[in-house]
C-alpha cells in the first residue's frame, strides 16, 4: 500500500492505495466521486476523463500513485456552486446527452478542447478530437453543436439551419 | 398548448444531475457490508466441465465464498427461459435447451459463467476468480447458423437435434407460388444481416442484498423493465418470492434492448448474497459485456420478388436462417418471427407473401432484441430488394416504390399486420426535397471530376411499435401481457407525482411525461415528479422497449389524468356551486366557463385532502391509477436518403448527407424526438459501415473490445437532416406512434443502396468496410 495526496476539486485528499489502483478507482471507490464513469477496459471510451493539472486525462490510464501531488478536477468540481459551467449549460441547452453515462467524460474533454482552441473551434476539429470519447445515444450531432456553442464558435451550415 | 405542453421543446428535467456528475447508476450504489463479485467464465466455446478446483482460490486474501452451478441447482434455482413460445410449421413446440445461470456439465459459448467468487474488494475477487481451476474437455464448435444446420455439425443441446430450434412459416405459400408463376420479372438477392453488439455505454451491473432479519431481497440492476425482472426471477427462477423481492433500476446508462433480459449475473448475485450473508455487487467490464450481453441481428436470407409487366409487385418469398446463439434468450424467439416477418410487406401493397424462418443454436453469445429487433432485418430485406429490382428494371427507385405504395387505410397485409394510418408519399416527398434528389446527378458529375464516386440510396421503412395488444401477442405465444400502468398522485399542495411502469434509460421520460400534465392542467413541469424503476414504488409495469413508452406508457398516464381531472372538476363544481360540465382547468386554475368564478388548482387539491367540503359520498384524496392495453400496434414510417462519396483508391466511404423524414404521429417534445432519431441513425450507420462481430473457428470472439469492434465515433458520422410529418395514430389517445428505433431500422439499407449505387456493384455486405468496398468496386471495374 502506498500513501497518496491528491488535490481533488480544490480539496486536499489523502488515501492509502494498492499500487495497482487506477486514478478512476481511487476517485470512485475511495472518495465516492461516482460522477467519473468507467465504460471500457481499453482506454477507448473516455467516460472517465478528468483534468489532471488542467489537462484532460483518461483516469483509467493513470495510477492513483502517479497522480499523487497533482491537482485533479472531476465533473463534480466543474460548476461553481449552483452555477453551471458554460459547457454543462450548453450540453443541456442543445440536448447533448441522453442516458448521461458518457456525459461527464464528454464535458471534461470539451472543456479541455475549448481551453486549447477557443472560438476558433470548428466542426471538423471537434469531431476529430472526440475520437477518444464514445457516445452510443446521441449520434454526436447535438454534442458537436453543444461544444461549438459553448466555445462561441460558429455552427456549420447544416446545423445553423436548424 | 402551453409553453411546456405537447409539442414544446422543453429542456430536460433530468439533465442537471447527469451534467454535474450526480446521476446514480447501479455501480454507484453502496450498502453497508457490501462485498464484490467476479465470475469465473469459460475460455472455451464448447466443452465438458470435468472438474472445478477452488482450493487455492479459497485461501486467497479477502475471499468470502466461491459458488458453482451444482450448488445453485441444489438450492432449487431454475434455468433461464425464453418467454415467447413459437412453434414449427408442423406444430411442434420450439426446442429449448437447458440454460443454468452457472454452467453445469457443459459450457456452450466463450464467456459463459461457471462460478462466482465473492471477496472483500473487486480486485481480490478478480484475482481469486483467475485462480479457480476448471478442467474442461473440449468439444467441436460451430459458430454460424448455416454451418450448424449441416449434416454432421457439432450438436449443442440434446433437446434440439440438428441444432434446429424451430422451422416456422408465415403467410400463404400456395398464393405466393401462384404469384411467382405468373411473374414477368423476378428479382433475387441474398441478404446477410451482420451480428451486432448493443454496447450501451454503461456496462451491466447487479447488487444483490438479502436481509435475513426481514427474509427480504433487494436487487439493484441495470434493467429496462424491473417489474418483469422481479416477476421472472420469482415465478420462473425461484430466486425469491415476488412479495419479498424488490427490484430497483435506478439511472440506467442506455439499453437498446440488451437490458430487457434477466441475465445469469443478477440471479446469481441475489442467490450468493443469501448464501454468503453479505450484499454482493458485480459490475461487468467491457470485455464481459461483449461476451455476455445479448447480441443482435445475425440473419442469412434469400429473397425473391415477383413483379408483373407493369412493375407492380405480385409476391414476395423470403427464407431466413437466424442464429440465436448458444441459448434461447428471454424474447429471442419473437425477434426473427413476429417482429420480423410481419413487417415484410413494408410500405407496399403486396398481395402474397410467404416467409420461412429457421432458428439455430451455435456456440456464440445468445442473440435477442437489439434496437429495432426484427424490424431492421425486415426493412433491410425489403428495401435492398426494392432497390435491386428498380436497378434491374432500369427505373427510378423512388418511382418504383411510389408505384407500389399502400395508399388506403386501414390496410391488411398478408402477414398479420393491419396498418391503421400513414402517408408514405408525404415522407418520400419530404425526404427527396430535403436531400435535393433533383440536383444529385450534377453533384455526381462534380464528384467524378475530383475522382470520387457519388451514390444516392433510399429506404422507405415501416415498423410496428407500441407493442402491443396483450390478447394479440398472447395468441402469438407471448408469455406476458404488454399493457402499461400509471398512477397520478396529486399532493395536497397541488404538485404531482406520476408513477409509471415505463423505464427511462436515456429517453427523457422525466420531461416528456411531465409535459402531459403541463398540457392538461397548465402546471409547470417543475411541479411534476416522474417516479419509475422501483418495484416498491410502482405497483407493476412492463418497461421500456419496442418504442412503447409513448404510445403505451403515456396512454396509461392520459387515462389516469382523465380520472384525476374528472374528480377535480366534481370537487370544484361542488365548491363553486356550478355545473360540472361548465368547469374548465387551464393555467393552473379551475374555472367556471364564462364567469369569473374560479379556484386555484392548489385549492382544489387541498380541498380533496381536507375533505371539509366534498360532494356527498365522495372519497377524500386525489390519486388515480390506470392500466392501458393498446388496441393495435402503431406504425411509424418514413423515408431515409443517404448520399455517399467513395474514394476508389482506398474504398473509403464518406457520408456526405443523411436525410430522415419520419412520421411518428404526435410529437410531444421535438428536441427529444430528434435526439432519438440521431442516435438510431448512428447505430444503423454503424451497422452499415463499421460494426462487425467476428468469431474464429474455435468460437473465440475476435471483436471483444473497443480496440476491435468498430463503434461509431464522432468522426464517422455526419450532421443529420431530420424532419417529421404527423399522421396521427388513430389507435391511442395521443395519436403517438413511437420514435425510438426508426433511425436504426431505416438507415442500413439507405447506406448500402447509396454505396452500391456509387460503385456500380450490388454485391456488398455489411459492414461495408473500405476493404469490402474496394474489392466490390474492383470486381466490376
Amino acid at each position: 500500500m502506498t500513501d497518496v495526496t491528491i488535490t481533488v476539486n480544490g480539496r486536499e485528499m489523502k488515501g492509502s492505495v494498492e499500487d495497482r489502483t487506477l486514478l478512476v478507482q481511487f476517485l470512485r471507490g475511495n472518495l465516492g466521486l461516482t460522477g467519473t464513469h468507467v465504460g471500457c477496459d481499453t482506454s477507448q471510451c473516455g467516460a472517465c476523463v478528468v483534468h489532471v493539472d488542467g489537462k484532460a486525462v483518461k483516469s483509467c490510464t493513470m495510477l492513483a500513485v502517479q497522480a499523487s501531488g497533482s491537482s485533479v478536477t472531476t465533473i463534480e468540481g466543474l460548476a461553481s456552486g449552483a452555477d453551471l459551467h458554460p459547457v454543462q449549460a450548453a450540453f443541456r441547452e442543445h440536448h447533448g446527452l441522453q442516458c448521461g453515462y458518457c456525459t461527464p467524460g464528454m464535458i471534461m474533454t470539451a472543456v479541455d478542447m475549448i481551453q486549447r482552441h477557443g472560438s476558433s473551434l470548428d466542426e471538423e476539429t471537434v469531431r476529430e478530437e472526440l475520437d477518444g470519447n464514445i457516445c452510443r445515444c446521441t449520434g454526436y450531432h447535438n454534442i458537436v453543436k453543444a461544444i461549438l456553442s459553448a466555445a462561441g464558435a460558429s455552427q456549420p451550415q447544416s446545423i445553423a439551419a436548424e | 398548448m402551453g409553453v411546456e405542453g405537447i409539442g414544446a421543446k422543453v429542456l430536460r428535467k433530468e439533465d442537471r444531475r447527469f451534467i454535474t456528475g450526480r446521476g446514480r447508476y447501479v455501480d454507484d450504489m453502496s450498502v453497508p457490508g457490501m462485498k464484490y463479485a467476479a465470475f469465473v467464465r469459460s475460455p472455451h466455446a464448447h466443452a465438458k466441465i470435468t472438474g472445478i478446483d477452488t482450493s487455492s482460490a479459497e485461501g486467497m486474501p479477502g475471499v468470502i465464498g466461491i459458488l458453482n452451478g451444482q450448488q445453485l441447482q441444489g438450492d432449487g434455482i431454475g434455468n433461464l427461459i425464453c418467454g415467447w413460445a413459437v412453434s414449427s410449421k408442423d406444430g411442434t413446440p420450439m426446442k429449448m435447451g437447458a440454460w443454468p445461470a452457472l454452467a453445469v456439465g457443459t459450457v456452450r459459448h466463450v464467456g459463459q459463467a461457471v462460478a462466482i467468487v465473492v471477496a472483500e474488494t473487486q480486485l481480490q475477487a478478480r484475482d481469486a476468480a483467475e485462480a479457480v481451476m476448471v478442467d474442461y474437455e473440449e468439444l467441436p464448435v460451430v459458430t454460424t447458423a448455416v454451418d450448424a444446420l449441416k449434416e454432421g455439425a457439432p450438436q449443442l443441446h440434446p433437446e434440439a437435434p440438428g441444432n434446429l430450434i424451430f422451422d416456422w412459416e408465415l403467410g400463404d405459400k400456395a398464393a405466393t407460388d401462384a404469384a411467382f408463376s405468373k411473374a414477368a420479372h423476378v428479382t433475387k438477392i441474398h441478404i446477410h444481416n451482420n451480428r451486432l453488439v448493443p454496447n450501451p455505454m454503461e456496462p451491466r451491473a447487479a447488487l444483490g442484498h438479502y436481509d435475513p432479519a426481514e427474509d427480504h431481497y433487494t436487487c439493484w440492476t441495470t434493467s429496462q423493465n424491473p417489474h418483469v425482472a422481479r416477476l421472472v426471477m420469482s415465478a420462473f427462477y425461484n430466486v425469491a418470492p415476488e412479495h419479498k423481492l424488490r427490484v430497483i433500476a435506478p439511472d440506467v446508462g442506455g439499453g437498446f434492448g440488451s437490458k430487457i433480459y434477466i441475465y445469469p449475473e443478477e440471479i446469481v448475485c441475489l442467490w450468493a448474497s443469501k448464501r454468503t450473508g453479505v450484499p454482493v455487487k458485480w459490475t461487468s467490464d467491457r470485455s464481459e459485456a461483449f461476451l455476455t450481453d445479448a447480441h443482435g441481428r445475425d440473419h442469412e436470407t434469400d429473397v425473391e420478388l415477383a413483379l408483373d409487366a407493369d412493375n407492380k409487385i405480385l409476391g414476395l418469398r423470403v427464407g431466413t436462417i437466424a442464429n440465436l446463439g448458444a441459448y434461447m434468450s428471454l424474447f429471442s424467439s419473437s425477434v426473427p418471427t413476429y417482429l420480423y416477418a410481419t413487417l415484410l410487406s413494408g410500405q407496399y401493397d403486396i398481395p402474397a407473401i410467404h416467409a420461412n424462418v429457421k432458428t439455430v443454436y451455435t456456440n456464440t453469445v445468445p442473440v435477442d432484441a437489439y434496437r429495432g429487433a426484427g424490424r431492421p432485418e425486415a426493412t433491410y430485406v425489403v428495401e435492398r430488394t426494392m432497390e435491386t429490382a428498380a436497378r434491374e428494371l432500369g427505373i427510378s427507385p423512388a418511382e418504383f416504390r411510389r408505384k407500389n405504395f399502400i395508399r388506403s387505410f386501414p390496410h391488411q397485409t398478408p402477414v398479420i399486420m393491419a396498418y391503421d394510418a400513414g402517408d408514405f408519399d408525404a415522407t418520400l416527398n419530404a425526404g427527396m426535397e430535403a436531400a435535393d434528389v433533383a440536383g444529385f446527378e450534377a453533384r455526381r458529375e462534380e464528384a467524378k471530376s475530383r475522382g470520387k464516386l457519388r451514390g444516392l440510396g433510399m429506404s422507405c421503412y415501416i415498423e410496428a411499435c407500441g407493442i402491443a395488444p396483450s390478447k394479440a401477442v398472447g395468441s402469438l405465444g407471448a408469455g406476458v401481457g404488454l399493457w402499461e400502468s400509471a398512477e397520478v398522485r396529486v399532493n395536497p399542495v397541488g404538485t404531482i407525482e406520476i408513477l409509471t411502469g415505463s423505464h427511462s434509460h436515456g429517453q427523457g421520460h422525466e420531461t416528456t411525461f411531465a409535459q402531459l400534465v403541463a398540457e392538461r392542467f397548465g402546471l409547470p413541469v417543475d411541479n411534476v415528479q416522474i417516479v419509475h424503476g422501483d418495484t416498491d414504488k410502482v405497483q407493476f409495469g412492463m418497461g421500456t422497449y419496442g418504442s412503447r413508452s409513448g404510445a403505451v406508457g403515456m396512454s396509461a398516464i392520459v387515462k389516469a389524468l382523465d380520472k384525476v381531472e374528472a374528480k377535480a372538476k366534481k370537487i370544484a363544481a361542488h365548491v363553486l356551486e356550478a355545473d360540472e360540465g361548465d368547469i374548465v382547468i387551464e393555467n393552473g386554475e379551475v374555472k367556471v366557463a364564462g364567469t369569473d368564478k374560479k379556484l386555484g388548482w392548489h385549492e382544489v387539491c387541498l380541498g380533496a385532502y381536507t375533505a371539509h367540503n366534498l360532494p356527498d359520498g365522495m372519497e377524500p384524496g386525489l390519486k388515480e391509477g390506470a392500466f392501458y392495453d393498446p388496441t393495435n400496434f402503431t406504425f411509424p414510417a418514413g423515408c431515409y436518403i443517404c448520399e455517399v462519396e467513395v474514394d476508389p483508391e482506398t474504398g473509403t466511404t464518406e457520408i456526405i448527407q443523411f436525410v430522415a423524414a419520419d412520421d411518428f404521429g404526435r410529437v410531444i417534445n421535438p428536441m427529444i424526438v430528434e435526439g432519438q432519431v440521431h442516435g438510431g441513425l448512428a447505430q444503423g450507420i454503424g451497422q452499415a459501415l463499421l460494426e462487425g462481430t467476428h468469431y474464429d473457428d474455435a468460437g473465440q470472439l475476435l471483436t471483444a473490445s473497443y480496440m476491435d469492434y468498430a463503434m461509431p465515433r464522432a468522426w464517422d458520422l455526419p450532421n443529420f437532416k431530420v424532419s417529421t410529418n404527423e399522421t396521427l395514430c388513430p389507435g391511442n389517445p395521443l395519436g403517438m406512434k413511437g420514435c425510438g428505433e426508426a433511425g436504426a431500422i431505416g438507415s442500413p439499407p439507405a447506406v448500402i443502396n447509396a454505396i452500391t449505387d456509387a460503385i456500380g456493384n450490388n454485391d456488398l455486405t455489411m459492414p461495408a468496410t473500405p476493404e469490402k468496398v474496394w474489392k466490390a468496386l474492383n470486381a466490376v471495374a
